[in-house]
């Protein structure tokens, strides 16, 4: 399984990714810039990542506390997430993000 | 301002739970502590992290909350009466030339001892920067990500950005100073005290507040002063907002901060320690919990704990050279009982 994950600089990477691992860990175990402060915890808003439109759809609606925790984010858009909320699955292979600015 | 430095034997910056059990340990040993943290409240990352979820692995407490471990410490330290330097940063360190520590916060608390203890975490909580071009241009002199002095907004045209307590509290409690207040939060939900969000919205219906449901996406002015905000949301595009003043309030997040400055040797951003004595490059700075690095480090409360224990072993040598120690066990010893209060 892969993800793929385009940095600051508009580079695309493709990231082995593991099975039930969230994706912040992945772009985190990987050494891609993202500060995670919060260690996944859905309390610090430093993992914001934008989905690719097509596959905003496939993945899991967003909770309560995921959308309010948005509100610390910044530039957040329609296709905003945390990426320490997506846990990897198969389906989920090939997904497409890029890191928000911070 | 500055004041009279007070003297004590140690003290310790950050009173997150590293901090705090630190005063448990350093008080068996009869040494008194002073913590320092910008924080409003003790408890660190458990206190305004993750202050209602659940923590694990404390030993021999099956689950406990962020904050009730840290009202646990609290307790537990207590016979020890700590004193709290809250709100203040600590900012700058020297040597006296009779050899202690002067440590001076941001609002001009002196602290002098022979031992400092930094248990500064993940780093000092600061305010989040919105990440708009040009924006430190304006810091200080029109955009401000904290409210120290009210009466410096009377008169302003204010833009307040965000959504949780702090926008609202500071919007409700400004709007009868300020010429203007306009509330601007990305989405028509506030995750606030309740009471706060109908105090608003009142507001907003009377004509008294504006609130504009958008991201500010660029600053207008000259010379640190602005002149207004842009502002844009999905369907209207962009827009103008004309103001003097904003003040951003987007949660905090950890940054070294000036611990930096202390002339410590330091390991990308932590403070390297051997594992005797969690003592730092320098004598009588010792460094525990999540700032510290020795090889094998676990970023874990428990890792804290013990560094705190053998931290305060070493510390009451600095402090107090001539002093015998000797090994107890608060089980049988009427000694640290009597600490304890409980004997
Ligand atoms: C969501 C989440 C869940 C976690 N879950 C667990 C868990 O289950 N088990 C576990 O063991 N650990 C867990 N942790 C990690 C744990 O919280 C940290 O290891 C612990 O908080 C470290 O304690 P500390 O006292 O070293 O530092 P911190 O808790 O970071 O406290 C440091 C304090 O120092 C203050 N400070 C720093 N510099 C200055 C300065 N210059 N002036 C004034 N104040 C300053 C800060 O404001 C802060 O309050 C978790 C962390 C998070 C974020
Ligand atoms: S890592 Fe903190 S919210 Fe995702």
């Amino acid at each position: 399984m892969r993800i793929r994950v385009t940095d600051h600089e508009g580079i695309e990477h493709a990231l082995e990714a593991l099975e039930g691992w969230r994706v912040m860990e992945i772009i985190r175990d990987w050494g891609y810039p993202i500060r995670a402060e919060c260690g996944g915890a859905c309390a610090c808003a430093t993992c914001h990542i934008y989905v690719d439109p097509d596959w905003v759809d496939r993945l899991l609606p967003l909770s309560d506390e995921e959308e309010a925790m948005l509100d610390q984010a910044f530039d957040v858009r329609e296709n905003s997430r945390l990426s320490c909320q997506i846990l990897m699955r198969p389906e989920l292979d090939g997904l497409h993000v890029t890191l928000a600015p911070a | 301002m500055s004041t009279q430095p007070i003297r004590t034997d140690v003290t310790i910056v950050g009173a997150g739970p590293c901090g705090l059990f630190a005063v448990f340990e350093l008080g068996l040993l009869d040494l008194k502590c002073h913590l320092v943290d910008i924080l409003d409240r003790p408890g660190g990352q458990c206190a305004e992290l993750y202050p209602e979820k659940p923590i694990y692995d404390i030993p021999a407490i099956s689950v406990c909350t962020g904050q009730e471990l840290t009202d646990k410490l609290m307790a537990q330290i207590t016979p020890f009466e700590p004193t709290f330097h809250l709100n203040q940063m600590a900012e700058s360190l020297e040597k006296t030339a009779d050899g202690w520590w002067r440590l001076t916060t941001d609002i001009g608390t002196v602290l002098e001892s022979k031992v400092l203890v930094i248990a500064a975490g993940g780093g000092s909580f600061v305010p989040k920067k919105p990440p708009i071009k040009g924006i430190e241009d304006f810091e200080g002199r029109s955009v401000f990500y904290a409210v120290r002095k009210m009466d410096q907004f009377r008169g302003k045209h204010l833009v307040i950005a965000g959504g949780g307590d702090s926008a609202l509290d500071w919007a409700l409690n400004l709007q009868p100073l300020a010429a203007s207040v306009t509330l601007v939060h990305r989405r028509d939900e506030f995750r606030a005290a309740p009471d706060s969000v109908n105090k608003m919205r009142a507001l907003v219906a009377e004509g008294q507040m504006r609130l504009e449901i958008a991201q500010i996406a660029s600053l207008e002015g000259a010379d640190g002063q602005l002149s207004g905000v842009v502002l844009k949301d999905k369907e209207r595009g962009e827009w103008p907002l004309a103001c003097d003043t904003l003040l951003a309030f987007y949660g905090l997040t950890m940054k070294l901060g000036p611990v930096a400055e202390f002339g410590l040797n330091l390991h990308e951003n932590l403070i390297p320690v051997d594992t005797e004595k969690f003592q730092s490059s320098t004598e009588g700075i010792f460094a525990i919990g999540d700032i510290n690095w020795y090889p094998g480090k676990l970023k874990l409360i428990l890792s804290g704990f013990h560094e705190a224990a053998l931290m305060a072993q070493a510390a009451v040598r600095v402090a107090y050279p001539e002093r015998k120690i000797r090994f107890q066990y608060t089980t049988s010893s009427t000694d640290l009982q009597q600490k304890l209060g409980v004997a």
